[in-house]
């Protein structure tokens, strides 16, 4: 079932959201950035104002769910005067919702956003920059592994404070690595090794690697494979779309010789690389972390997680982050805003609690406590901290990616050739980044 | 008093009248002034860029414009290849539920259910009936030898899927339409047709289908628009796939406003769809009216 949520998460990010009703658009612009009310402590010694209640907006339909619902609870007992008000709904939703509330003036006082939508929201006014929450709370690069923590930033300004990472992992059937006569304990670690192991598989008549050519989870493998090929997604300044070079090739070829060389089967739909996994038709599965919980839940299933093997000489992986933002207030209002950093900072602090839901906390002191490292599988995928990638954060970034994953798509189903697909769907893909700069007038 | 008969249609009229004006007539000027704009309703600025809109929808080195006609194709095919079936299937069904037979409302009740089953509803199930290795359409057909077909992934197979599945889930909302057309034919005509010794087929030929004729008319059109309009069966179950053949002018629509926030370009597309589709309309109107007379 998470694996479902996550993919409808998708919608908000760039590929097809579900219709919303074109509500508020009245009147337009919801001031300018940085307008929002000065808290000079941000949070941080608490709030002893009237009592207020707080809104807080969130995606977390799956299994996370009740962890969060549990944090809020904790707080609200803490914290007589101060009431979190919590409403959860798809992902996909959410993100058309979000800004069409802010513009109305009945946005929540606090929201959870995906780490590659934050630079679309801020600069369209949606959230307020929260330096000075990062300042209070004295939480600084050093707290977080530094690919979390930068992106969180756009135009110098922060506007998300991380709660969590979740990175892609390697998932593994352990039966039927024993039936083809492989070590469940060892899971292979490179590229020649991971060869050998789906040549062992077929040997024994099994699938290895289960190709699919939907976003979740095949364009995300071919994003990790193509930055341990040494590639990037896009140009410094991201005014093109760099992923049909040498790296980005070499990443999608080797993902559909999967498909060719028969160790995926052909027309995988979607999530049944994860379902076969499970089923124990599937050997080997890059997933996201999330899907832990989802395995845990299956009785009898011999399985693994290990980080992501390097195959193509850097170790690198994908990663998504969930961060905690302040969407503007139509009206400033003192009392709310301070309550709302109160908030944050607890959540923030609190992140172990979060992590059981089948996340890596952001916060490195959280990540290297024993209680974590207790948490084995997350604890495993949590190694991979130096070596994640997100998206550079760029206004309207996942209109462009979602022309990578039209190209992973028709790759995987062999109707185009790998560097043609990369390299039509990049063509696209400046044409959308053009037309982004111009509107977000970068 | 005869000033205030004036005034009574107008006052039965004003409930609707008013919701029509909010609703309708309002937001769909509304729509052509933002489709003259680049418009963003969270951006400070909306630049009034006139006809910019509709000219990038016509001019290949936009970023507009292969997305909208490749989803303007995707429409088509998907309309061209529907219509036909959501028309005749629900006749033959009308047909045969109109007889006289044993368990006939449980049978009328059967078809029409599907309809009431939300889009999201059918669009999972289809996922794992239609899945390429776990589904059961694919172990069924396995049972007579033929192998793995990507219902979802393959073209025309993507097609072929998303109109059966279509057909199967509305079929039964024009059955009941036709069905309500055939009871209002009088039976003394068939007895007639009966004494002058025409056969099932000719009685159906003679009768049934002139008596339809309205009925018809009124089916296709709305059936047309409706397949025109299709969205969320191509969402759940393809994803827009494989590649993008299946992402029909709607999906492309919305996609443009609501996660890319080009407001301006997705009303100007809209608008150039309700073009499209208001001439489609009025051509088959015209058609079926000439056959009449």
């Amino acid at each position: 079932m998470n694996t479902i949520n996550r993919r409808l998460m998708l919608g908000g990010l760039g590929a097809l959201g579900a219709a919303g009703v074109l509500a508020g658009c009245g009147s337009g612009s919801a001031g300018t950035p940085g307008a929002g009310p000065a808290n000079g402590d941000g949070g941080a010694k608490g709030y002893d104002g009237p009592a207020v209640e707080l809104d807080f907006w969130n995606g977390f339909t799956g299994g996370d769910g009740p962890f969060m619902r549990k944090l809020v609870d904790s707080f609200n007992a803490e914290n007589p005067n101060i009431k979190v008000k919590m409403t959860v709904m798809q992902w996909a939703d959410y993100y058309t919702k979000l800004p069409t509330a802010v513009s109305s003036g009945r946005g929540p006082a606090v929201a959870i956003m995906h780490v590659d939508s934050l630079a679309t929201n801020a600069a369209r006014n949606v959230i307020e920059p929260l330096d000075d929450v990062a300042k209070a709370l004295d939480l600084k690069q050093d707290d977080f592994a530094e690919v979390v923590w930068k992106a969180g930033e756009f135009n110098g300004k922060r506007y998300g404070i991380p709660l969590d990472v979740h990175p892609l992992g390697f998932f593994y059937n352990k039966t039927l690595m024993t039936q083809a006569g492989l070590d469940p304990a060892k899971p292979p670690t490179n590229a020649d090794e991971y060869m050998a192991a789906l040549e062992a598989l077929k040997g024994k008549g099994i699938q290895g690697h289960w190709a699919t050519p939907f976003q979740f989870t095949g364009v995300l493998s071919v994003e990790a494979l193509l930055w341990q090929f040494g590639g990037e997604l896009f140009n410094d300044d991201s005014s093109k779309a760099t992923w049909a070079e040498e790296p980005g090739v070499k990443a999608l070829s080797w993902f559909t010789d999967l498909v060719k060389k028969g160790y995926s089967p052909k027309n995988v739909a979607q999530d049944a690389d994860a379902i076969a996994l499970q089923n124990g038709k599937n050997a080997f599965n890059w997933n996201g972390i999330w899907n832990i919980n989802t395995l845990k839940e299956k009785k009898g299933l011999e399985w693994g997680v290990a980080p992501l093997p390097n195959i193509g000489g850097q170790k690198a992986a994908w990663a998504g982050s969930h961060q905690f933002c302040l969407p503007k207030l139509k009206t400033p209002d003192q009392n709310k805003s301070t309550a709302a950093r109160v908030f944050v900072n607890y959540v923030s602090q609190k992140s172990l609690e979060w992590a059981k839901g089948g996340q890596v906390p952001a916060r490195k002191q959280v990540r290297e406590s024993g209680d974590f490292k207790a948490l084995t599988d997350q604890a495993a995928l949590a190694t991979q901290i130096d070596d994640l990638h997100f998206p550079p954060p760029v206004p309207g970034i996942g209109d462009a990616l979602a022309e990578l994953n039209k190209a992973v798509n028709e790759a995987v189903l062999q109707k185009a050739e790998p560097a043609k697909a990369l390299s039509d769907a990049a063509a696209r893909a400046d044409k959308i980044l053009e037309a982004n700069r111009k509107k977000y007038g970068a | 008093m005869r000033a205030h008969g004036r005034a009574t249609p107008y006052l039965f009229l004003a409930p609707y009248l008013l919701l029509f004006l909010l609703f309708v007539i309002g937001p769909a000027v509304f729509g052509l002034w933002m489709s003259l704009h680049d418009w963003d309703f969270q951006l400070p600025g909306k630049p009034f860029v006139g006809l910019q809109n509709y000219k990038d929808l016509f001019d290949p080195l936009s970023a507009t414009a292969e997305p909208f006609w490749h989803g303007m194709r995707a429409t088509g095919i998907f309309t061209v290849a529907s219509v036909p079936f959501l028309v005749a299937v629900p006749l033959g069904l009308a047909v045969l539920l109109n007889r006289k037979f044993p368990g006939r409302t449980f049978f009328r009740a059967v078809y029409f259910a599907p309809y009431v089953l939300g889009v999201a509803v059918i669009g999972l199930m289809f996922r794992y009936i239609l899945d390429t290795t776990f589904g059961i359409l694919n172990a069924f057909l396995g049972v007579f030898g033929i192998s793995e077909i990507g219902w979802t992934t393959e073209q025309p197979w993507a097609f072929v899927a998303l109109v059966a599945v279509t057909v199967w889930w509305t079929a039964g909302f024009n059955a009941i339409i036709y069905l309500a057309g055939l009871q209002d034919i009088p039976g003394e005509q068939y007895e007639a047709a009966e004494l002058d010794g025409a056969n099932a087929w000719q009685q159906f030929r003679h009768v049934t289908l002139p008596g339809l004729r309205p009925v018809t008319v009124f089916i296709v059109v709305i059936t047309l628009l409706a397949s025109a309009n299709m969205f969320g069966q191509a969402l759940l179950i393809t994803q827009g796939g494989p590649g993008d053949t299946t992402t029909t002018a709607l999906m492309v629509i919305t996609d443009t406003g609501f996660s890319q926030f080009r407001m301006g370009q997705a009303a100007a597309m809209s608008y150039l769809l309700a073009i499209c589709l208001a001439i489609v309309a009025l051509v088959t109107f015209r058609l079926m009216k000439e056959r009449e007379s």
